[in-house]
């Protein structure tokens, strides 16, 4: 029991990579990129690209493929999302939608429905293995993960803590039209803010393809995880981003071991608990929700 | 030449016109008392000189530069800071950040973290203190700190007693006080009458919108700036006597 619990804490590493961006999208802009899942993907093909025809090893790819999604965060705040913001809270989740759906199709396009990964191109490091006492294996790729999710959100930690940019971000966040009066251009910070969460993305894209195989629909599931971890932990808050994993990967990890189909059932229950004890604090509880379409009506 | 100088400005709230083509200008060192009942645009005057709404007519200029187009932001590095409306502070943030936060346009100058804190000492064991647990007379003092933090050549001040008890409400106007003293210029919207010609050398009355009243704070007649504050000045052909 004590391997599968620190594999599971090993997994919530990742997961915390993957909903850092998510969480850190939504508490600056207050938008939901479901695109969120289609860009680690990009991040993964670059990666592979790179690695399988410029012999690239996918670390060093990272120092090319970061920048570049930095400047996809940027171009993408600029052009999209902060034009469809002005439309309603609505506009930009169908934005970001339909983005995902536009990137799906041209990965698909250009390059296949076949799977793919960036553990050929790492040696022995996707299955390369610590043991501990007690006879536990713990992987080195699972150890990398999750020491970049804890220096990685410490570090977003004192960016925004200890830094002037970093203030103008929260307060941006808190109230755009107060931070500029105060002097703060709320929409540079914000740009900004976009090109860091799509920094992370890149990241979560590297292991994805590190520790696995993606194809050009691998998003979806990449955004479901990322959406449940960023809920449990708290919409928002970093710290609890990597709580939010962990204890996402934990169930999904324990759901394993009661059935061999338990993996995603055991998740989802675990999102689902967390919602509804969530929702019943804010005084919306299943009760209320049960009711909610009698209200509507009337 | 005037610092502040805003020509027949009207600003609109959809439909309303909340502002009707008010001229007026405050020369360096001055306080300008901007007085007036509930909804007669003092607020909405003040934002737009700050950037926050843009007119649909007229001009806002500083130091002979029109600065009606610049954006907010950009207004505050230029010398023009506001202290909002009920004070607006980051709750999320602590004094010190909220304070720092006032220095992100650059401005150079004497205001620090240790100045403020000098000029509201009751903000010093505060300073590590979220602001949304602050009591109303703390927050003011951020709120106030905050603005100066930027330098700022004019200081707009928008109902800085509002929902403060008497005694913190007078703590409050002895730091104005001192940094009237010190040649701040200010723009103070207030609606207690008494505060704001008592620490003005110019006041100004708005009634729906217009100036209904413009003059010398010291020689003003008490009786003329309340009849412009409730409009008894208006005449059944609606001029107004400004």
């Amino acid at each position: 029991m004590s391997n599968q619990i620190i594999q599971g804490i090993l997994l919530g590493g990742y997961y915390a990579l993957i909903a850092c961006g998510l969480s850190f999208m939504f508490s600056v802009m207050r938008i939901i990129n479901l695109a969120h899942g289609s860009l680690a993907v990009v991040a993964a093909y670059a990666l592979w690209f790179l690695a399988s025809r410029f012999h690239v090893s996918p670390f060093l790819g990272l120092l090319i493929v970061l920048p570049v999604m930095a400047v996809i965060g940027w171009a993408l705040q600029r052009f999209l999302l902060e034009r469809s913001a002005r439309g309603g809270a609505l506009l930009p989740i169908l934005t970001t939608f339909g983005l995902a759906i536009v990137i799906d199709n041209m990965l698909f396009e250009q390059f296949g429905a076949n799977t793919r990964s960036l553990a050929p191109y790492i040696g022995s490091l996707s299955y390369d293995s610590w043991e501990w006492p007690g006879s536990i294996y713990v992987g080195k790729l699972a150890v990398i993960m999750f020491a970049t999710a804890v220096i990685l959100l410490g570090g977003l930690q004192l960016f925004l803590t200890r830094t002037g940019l970093g203030r103008s971000i929260r307060a941006t966040s808190e109230d755009p039209d107060t931070a500029g009066l105060v002097g703060v251009d709320a929409r540079r910070a914000n740009t900004i803010a976009a090109a860091i969460a799509l920094v992370t993305v890149g990241l979560a894209g590297a292991f994805l393809g590190m520790r696995g195989t993606f194809d050009p629909y691998a998003g979806a599931p990449q955004l479901l995880f990322a959406f449940e971890a960023a809920v449990i932990g708290g919409a928002g808050s970093l710290w609890g981003t990597l709580i939010g994993g962990i204890v996402l990967a934990l169930a999904q990890t324990l759901g394993a071991q009661v059935h061999p189909q338990g993996f995603l059932i055991g998740g989802h229950a675990a999102f689902l608990v967390v919602l509804f004890v969530r929702l019943s604090a804010s005084g919306l509880g299943l009760r209320g929700l049960l009711r909610l379409p009698s209200r509507i009506a009337s | 030449m005037s610092l502040l100088s805003v020509e027949n400005l009207v600003v609109r709230h959809g439909l309303l016109q909340a502002v009707r083509g008010v001229s007026f200008s405050i020369e360096r060192g001055e306080t300008l008392a901007l007085v007036g009942a509930n909804g007669a645009g003092k607020t909405t005057l003040l934002r737009a000189i700050a950037g926050a709404h843009q007119p649909a007519a007229g001009r806002v200029l500083l130091d002979g530069a029109d600065i009606t187009g610049v954006p907010s932001h950009k207004r505050v590095g230029m010398g023009v800071a506001l202290v909002p409306e009920g004070r607006k502070l980051f709750v999320q943030m602590t004094v010190e950040e909220n304070l720092l936060l006032g220095r992100t346009a650059g401005r150079p100058g004497d205001w620090s973290v240790a100045k403020v804190l000098e000029m509201f000492p009751n903000l010093k064991p505060r300073r590590h203190a979220k602001t949304g647990h602050l009591s109303g007379g703390e927050q003011q003092a951020t709120a106030i700190g905050r603005a100066l933090m930027s330098n700022p050549d004019v200081l707009l001040l928008d109902e800085v007693s509002l929902g403060l008890s008497p005694l913190i409400v007078d703590r409050v106007y002895a730091a104005l006080q001192g940094l009237i003293s010190s040649g701040t210029t200010i723009i103070l919207v207030e609606q207690d009458l008494n505060r704001a010609l008592s620490v003005s050398n110019k006041v100004i009355c708005m009634l729906e919108g217009r100036i209904a009243l413009e003059g010398d704070s010291k020689s003003a007649s008490r009786e003329d700036v309340t009849k412009a504050y409730f409009g008894l000045h208006w005449k059944s052909t609606g001029s107004v006597p400004a």
